[in-house]
């Protein structure tokens, strides 16, 4: 059973927890630079919002890698980069419509979030739990709980 | 590892920029940030030297946690000889820019001369170069930071500003970060103007390596662990902010009120972080937006904030119709209950204008709060102010105030000076409220004793964050001591004073240790750095700083008759609350304090406890 990474904003504090988390996992270093997951900082609204790669079934990433570096680990469902492979062309990074593919510098090749094996390091590292993991049929449930329990309460109050 | 091992030094006279190894030697006796920096300054600059004349160099540095996910390792501090006291200054910062100038290889940049002309300094992975200011000289820290990233187009680049405050010389202009992060105290910001830097920007992607990740990981969490479960660190904090401690601190009997003539405050509750969750009528929104944590902080205490649009200070002013740093316990207490302001949105446009200046919250706030008892008395009057009716509890003085000062203009000039040297001017200085000319923070030393001797012996003038035993004698931690009494004060002050010097040379924030202690804190050190981190080793560090500090202090002309209070605590008593009938008890703390430290009758280190620590 597949999951997914669900991204709850109001709780984020911007710490960055999850920026280091990342790329000590794919680079081993502390470098938010080389992180897969971004946390904005809106600050005249002072909102934070962490983002980063869905896993997109139909991965514009993947049709429009020329040399095929990009493939469907099967047990996540996570599209990942094969560094052996990448030429660092970086026609994923434009075909990616929501710009999660990047290009690193330093090795030449290009990154993004592989869901660390099936164990996200940013969602274990999260000291808010603003990043969860949870089975990819139900990301919406927290949400529907949430408004569920508005909706009896209000029901529960006339009565 | 954990250090860079590099510095940049930048000559701002001849234009240049230039990598040199990290004294290795002194970061093992000094281990980074605070007390290294110190140590740089110390041995480069005479302590004599004017704090405004190209002699004084200025120096940001870092701890070799910075950059780590150490929780809170995202720390900064500005040493040099503050403009306010004349003292030793080490003003530490949060926000993103200590770690981007880890990222970027550094440690520590040193600045030193003066330039002809208005410059700006950018930094981006070990490359530097100093830019013509000119278009941003004149500008705020707000206008500054947004102006740099946009003109190099980059939106990472973290930026460290001076305001129009700092360029003329306002004696509490600090350095801000981020916006609303700030080096704010002791004047670092009137140091940074005096040498033309308007800014520091950078950008860094190198990353931050340490000795043993296996062990720090280890460490790191652990660590994490202890603050998420303590009821401070993990509840208090996040939910309210520093802001927790109005009402506790009002109720102690301990907040410093009209320029301290009292020590409880009627219109606490109008500003305590209670209120600022309280939905307003206008937009049924709170004051409150969100907290937010600084980089790598598993606490996230910062407050952002919004004022009312309704509100007479923002009514005609969109640009101010925007969340941003919010109120913190220090600004409120100063804009507040220094001043007798007790008006939310007021006190909150206040903070956003010291941010968007650069001029420190305490000291202004404290500064107006001596300026209105001032002009009650009659000592100042409308004709010197300008116009302004300095009574206490104007909202409209405050806020007018607040911005005149931060661009050093009409009354708000004077204002700038700092209530030291303006109630020299005006022959009143028993009603300036500073140590060693820094004003007070927000603990009045009647109702918690242990205060008194930590102001007193602050090596950068009045100041909790050196000392901070409103954790003991208030909240019990990390156990409980009586706040209304003197006994054994001096030890306590002395332990939190080195303790307290390790955190700050760290790279760590000093609100960890309402739930760490050195127990905990030095796993993280010993294992993101080479050789002997141990607790006892590190709080030898930590009292070699403060005795490095001392020395400072004595060869700039400090002496024992600066270790002292002003008249109004050693001789008013408090007039209400548990604190009623106390006056600061420093005569009977001082004297056991020397002894302790090992220094003389006059507060001079002994040549055996100078050995004893290697300096």
């Amino acid at each position: 059973m597949q999951k997914s990474l669900v991204i709850y904003p109001e709780k984020c504090t911007g710490c960055l927890q999850c920026e280091m988390a990342c790329s000590y996992e794919g680079e081993g270093i502390f470098n938010p630079a080389k992180s897969r997951i971004k946390v904005f900082n809106f600050h005249d609204q002072g909102r934070f919002v962490p983002y980063t790669c869905t896993q997109c079934d139909e991965a514009w990433c993947l049709h429009a890698c020329p040399v095929d570096a990009i493939t469907v680990d099967l047990a996540t469902g996570a599209k990942v980069v094969s560094d052996d492979v990448c030429v660092g062309c970086k026609v994923c990074t434009i075909a990616c419509p929501f710009g999660t593919v990047n290009y690193n510098q330093t090795t030449g090749k290009v990154i993004k979030c592989d869901l660390c094996g099936g164990d996200p390091e940013c969602v274990k590292i999260c000291p808010t739990d603003a990043i969860a993991f949870v089975e990819a049929g139900s990301t919406g449930f927290d949400k529907m709980r949430a408004w569920a329990a508005k909706t009896d309460a209000g029901a529960q109050a006339e009565a | 590892m954990a250090w860079t091992r590099k510095i940049l030094r930048v000559d701002l006279a001849k234009g240049t920029c230039a990598d040199e190894p990290l004294n290795m030697e002194w970061a093992n006796k000094y281990l980074g940030q605070r007390g290294l920096g110190t140590k740089y300054l110390v041995e480069e600059t005479d302590p004599k030297v004017d704090p405004l004349s190209p002699k004084n160099k200025m120096i940001m540095a870092t701890g070799p946690l910075t950059g780590t996910p150490a929780s809170t390792a995202g720390r900064y501090s500005v040493i040099t000889k503050g403009a306010l006291t004349g003292a030793i200054a080490c003003s530490n910062s949060g926000g993103f820019f200590g770690n981007e100038m880890k990222n970027a290889g550094y440690d520590m940049i040193i600045f030193e001369g003066r330039s002809k002309k208005p410059v700006y300094l950018f930094v981006c992975d070990g490359e530097a170069e100093l830019l013509d200011a000119k278009s941003f000289w004149g500008t705020s820290v707000w206008d500054t930071e947004e102006g740099i990233k946009e003109k190099h187009g980059d939106p990472l680049i973290r930026v460290a500003s001076i305001g129009v405050s700092g360029e003329k010389g306002v004696k509490f202009a600090c350095i801000v970060n981020d916006m609303h992060r700030a080096a704010g105290r002791s004047g670092v910001g009137a140091v940074m103007g005096s040498k033309n830097l308007k800014a520091v920007a950078i950008r860094g992607t190198q990353g931050i390596m340490v000795d043993n990740y296996a062990k720090f990981m280890k460490a790191v969490a652990k660590g994490k662990q202890v603050l998420a479960e303590n009821a401070v660190t993990g509840e208090g904090l996040p939910a309210m902010g520093t802001q927790v401690l109005m009402n506790v601190i009002n109720e102690t009997g301990a907040l410093p009120t009209h320029n301290h003539r009292d020590s409880q405050f009627d219109g606490a509750g109008n500003i305590s972080a209670e209120a600022m969750a309280v939905p307003r009528e206008s937009d049924g929104k709170p004051n409150l937006v969100t907290n937010a944590a600084c980089f790598a902080c598993t606490i996230a205490c910062g407050r952002i904030s919004t004022i009312d649009r309704t509100h007479f200070t923002v009514v005609e002013r969109p640009e101010y119709h925007v969340a941003s740093g919010g109120l913190e316990y220090e600004a409120a207490w100063a804009l507040g209950a220094a001043t007798g302001v007790d008006d939310l949105d007021a006190l909150t446009f206040a903070n956003f204008i010291c941010n968007e200046q650069g001029i420190d919250p305490i000291s202004f706030g404290a500064t107006v709060g001596a300026a209105m008892e001032m002009y009650e008395t009659g000592i100042l009057t409308k004709k010197k102010t300008g116009g302004i009716a300095l009574n206490f509890g104007s909202a409209e003085a405050l806020t007018e105030l607040a911005e005149l000062t931060g661009t050093g203009e009409g009354f708000g000039a004077e204002i700038g000076l700092g209530s030291k040297l303006l109630c020299e001017k005006y022959e009143c200085p028993e009603l300036s409220m500073q140590v060693k000319g820094q004003e007070f923070p927000a603990y009045d030393s009647r109702g918690i004793q242990g205060m008194g001797l930590g102001y007193a012996t602050a090596n950068r003038g009045a100041c909790h964050l050196r000392s901070y035993t409103v954790a003991s004698e208030v909240l019990g931690i990390p156990e409980k001591t009586d706040p209304l009494v003197t006994d054994g004060k001096a030890g306590l002050v002395m332990a939190f004073q080195d303790a307290t010097a390790v955190v700050d040379s760290a790279g760590i924030c000093v609100f960890t240790t309402f739930a760490w202690g050195m127990d905990d804190i030095a796993p993280q050190i010993d294992a993101a750095c080479e050789g002997d981190w141990s607790v006892d080793n590190l709080m030898k560090v930590g009292e070699r700083v403060w005795n490095l500090e001392r020395k400072y202090n004595l060869a700039a002309g400090f002496t024992s008759k600066d270790d002292t209070l002003p008249k109004r605590l050693l001789k008013d008593a408090a007039k209400t609350g548990p604190a009623k009938g106390l006056t600061a008890g420093l005569d009977k703390m001082l004297p056991e304090y020397y002894q302790l430290r090992g220094w003389s009758k006059d507060g001079v280190p002994s040549n055996e406890t100078l050995s004893r620590l290697a300096l």
